[in-house]
């Protein structure tokens, strides 16, 4: 057994909270310290925003979890400083398989694009995603971040009023009350916080089953990510093979809804059919085995009042395309700026709505493609299965039919088109990859990259033009485009000025602005109410 | 928007039915599913225009009346 799993990294220990006579206020409460919770809290405390953290237990998240870590949460933990250790440690993999019946029917390269400073995906066990992502709040509090992590800490009831909300915080000495201007409810698909509300979470349950084994092995498998549909050693099933760090591999195998899942999970039933698959030689050992039944689903609003829900809790994925973390990182983003600018007073509490609408959309993206992998995984009719099927023949012949071969889609940031933020797009022949809503493409400005240079801030980015002085706004400035900025930002203006948000989103963009054009924009993308210019 | 064609537009109207029974001579009803499925994809794809298949996709669940 792995040591990560037994270490504890926030124990328990006694707080003066237990002792006040009167519940102790804090600013933000987040509940659970998975990759949402361990996000969002770093977010706000290196916002100087006072952030505790309570989760019940106090390691890394036990079994397998996520692998898959796409670019876009990567981005968004290096402009809170904890993506490098990740990407040292994660797999890179470029080259996928696709196997049909006990043939390779194609297989492709995912060519990223070149120009931006982290890959398309990373693989790296959850558990280390967490345990980075605690390092770094070490090392943050001991600079003085306002942030304490609270392991043992169970939140077992909690009550609403007009300006806070008191929870009840169960411990192996008994319960203590707090307070908490704001809650984040990070507590994972079974979120206890939903049910103390009463809250729905609706949706469709997939009605199948997955054997996840990560196991250990010294095999000459390639680093490449291995699907198969209806192999010979999982008949009318799939199967997916992917490298992990430390020579550790996932497999998911398939099997379909009327099983025994206690005989299934047995050694004796697993091993065979892992043999099956990697051959009779190869030498393996299990680190993890579970079964895994997936669902789709969300709750209708994510916002309820001063308890808001991100991640997990809020909405919930099939594993198929990898959106689970990746958009709650994502949830995370949209919120940590948000929320500290409500708090400051630099925003209303209106602000916190957009959050809804645009996670809400992005959570409706992810469900829909998780949807439709699932759907062609596991077909659902006969007709489906022969669709399914020609398709697959068609793809090892026809690079035409290789689009449409769905195994799980790329996790890609949604683009908050219609978001009230949104200033409406005022670059004639500006790129439609960057307009108002877009998540900013990162590029290469020469010396370094651009994401990092428009950081956590609000940013006006001017290319090609002297911008005017703006206060609260970081300034980029960049005399010329490189050729993958131009292509990426300018399409065929000559000029541009971007307002970028926070979470490193597109609020406006214009060939050039006034100061007070451009204020009013970001007023715009602070919720503010702004008078229509006539 | 294009339009899908739904008045005659076959030079060899005959010939052209003709090969299409001829392509599922000797096959099982499991062979000619299958293959009518391939013919859609390659079809749908040479089309190219969602706009197209979509109004395609109506016309051939017949007009209700
Ligand atoms: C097999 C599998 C494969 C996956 N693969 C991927 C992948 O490749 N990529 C990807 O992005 N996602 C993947 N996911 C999804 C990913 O694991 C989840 O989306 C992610 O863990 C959600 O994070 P979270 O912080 O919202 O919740 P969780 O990680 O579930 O964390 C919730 C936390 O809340 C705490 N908690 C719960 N109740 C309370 C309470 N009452 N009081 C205090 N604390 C509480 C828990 O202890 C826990 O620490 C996969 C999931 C599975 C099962």
């Amino acid at each position: 057994m792995n040591a990560i799993f037994e270490t504890p990294l926030y124990p328990y220990t006694r707080v003066a909270d237990q002792q006040s006579a009167a519940p102790a206020r804090h600013k933000v409460v987040i509940i659970g310290a998975g990759p949402v919770g361990l996000t969002l809290a770093l977010d706000l405390a290196l916002q100087g925003i006072e952030t505790l953290i309570l989760d019940d237990n106090d390691k890394v998240s036990f079994g397998s979890r996520a692998i898959c870590f796409a670019k876009r949460p990567l981005e968004i933990l290096d402009r809170l400083g904890a993506a490098k250790p990740m990407v040292d440690k994660g797999v890179v993999w470029n080259l996928g398989k696709v196997f049909f019946d006990d043939r390779q029917v194609y297989d492709f390269n995912l060519l990223p694009e070149d120009g931006h400073a982290f890959p398309a995906f990373i693989n790296l066990q959850q558990y280390y995603f967490e345990h980075d992502l605690i390092a770094r709040i070490r090392e943050v509090e001991a600079q003085g971040a306002p942030i304490e992590i609270r392991g043992g800490s169970r939140v077992s009831a909690l009550s609403q009023h007009a300006d806070h909300t008191s929870l009840t915080v169960e411990t192996p000495d008994g319960p203590y009350a707090i307070e908490a201007d704001w809650v984040v409810a990070c507590d994972g698909a079974g979120s206890p916080t939903r049910s103390l509300m009463g809250l729905d979470f609706v949706g469709r349950v997939f009605e199948d089953n997955f054997l996840i084994a990560d196991v250990r092995m010294d095999a000459e498998f390639p680093t490449e990510r291995w699907f198969w549909f209806d192999p010979p050693f999982n008949r009318g099933q799939s199967a997916l093979l992917h490298k992990q760090p430390d020579g550790v591999w996932r497999i998911d195998l398939q099997l379909g809804w009327d099983i025994d899942k206690e005989v299934e999970k047995r050694p004796e039933n697993v091993i065979p059919r892992l043999k099956a698959m990697l051959g009779e030689d190869v030498k393996f050992e299990l680190e993890w085995v579970s079964i895994y039944t997936f669902q789709c689903r969300r709750m209708e609003k994510f916002r309820h009042g001063r308890v808001i829900f991100a991640g997990d809790s809020a909405h919930q994925v099939s594993p198929f395309g990898a959106r689970g973390a990746n958009s709650g990182v994502q949830d995370a983003d949209n919120l940590g700026w948000k929320l500290a600018a409500v708090i400051t007073g630099d925003a209303p509490e209106a602000l916190l709505d957009s959050y809804d609408v645009e996670r809400v959309q992005g959570a409706d993206e992810n469900i829909l493609n998780s949807s439709r992998s699932t759907d062609f995984i596991t077909p659902k009719s006969e007709m489906s299965r022969l669709f399914r099927d020609a398709v697959l023949d068609l793809s090892e012949h026809y690079a035409f039919a290789r689009p449409l071969v769905n195994s799980g889609r790329l996790s890609v940031p949604c683009v908050h088109d219609g978001s009230p933020l949104n200033t409406p797009d005022a670059l004639p022949g500006g790129p439609a990859r960057s307009r108002p809503g877009a998540p900013c493409p990162d590029a290469p400005l020469g010396n370094g990259f651009l994401l990092s240079q428009i950081g956590g801030d609000f940013a006006l980015l001017a290319i090609g033009q002297e911008p005017p002085q703006i206060e609260g706004l970081r300034s980029v400035n960049l005399a010329n485009a490189t050729p993958q900025m131009a292509e990426r930002y300018l399409g065929s203006a000559p000029r541009a000025l971007y307002l970028i948000r926070p979470d490193q989103h597109v609020a406006a963009r214009w060939e050039s602005a006034d100061a007070d054009t451009i204020r009013a924009a970001h007023a715009r993308a602070l919720g503010k109410t702004v008078k229509e210019e006539a | 928007m294009s339009k899908l064609i739904l008045t005659p537009n076959l030079d060899k109207a005959d010939d052209v039915y003709a090969d299409l029974l001829t392509a599922h001579e000797g096959k099982s009803k499991a062979e000619s599913d299958a293959f009518n499925a391939r013919l859609i994809l390659i079809l749908a794809n040479h089309i190219g225009d969602r706009e197209v298949l979509a109004q395609a996709l109506a016309a051939a669940d017949l007009p209700q009346d």
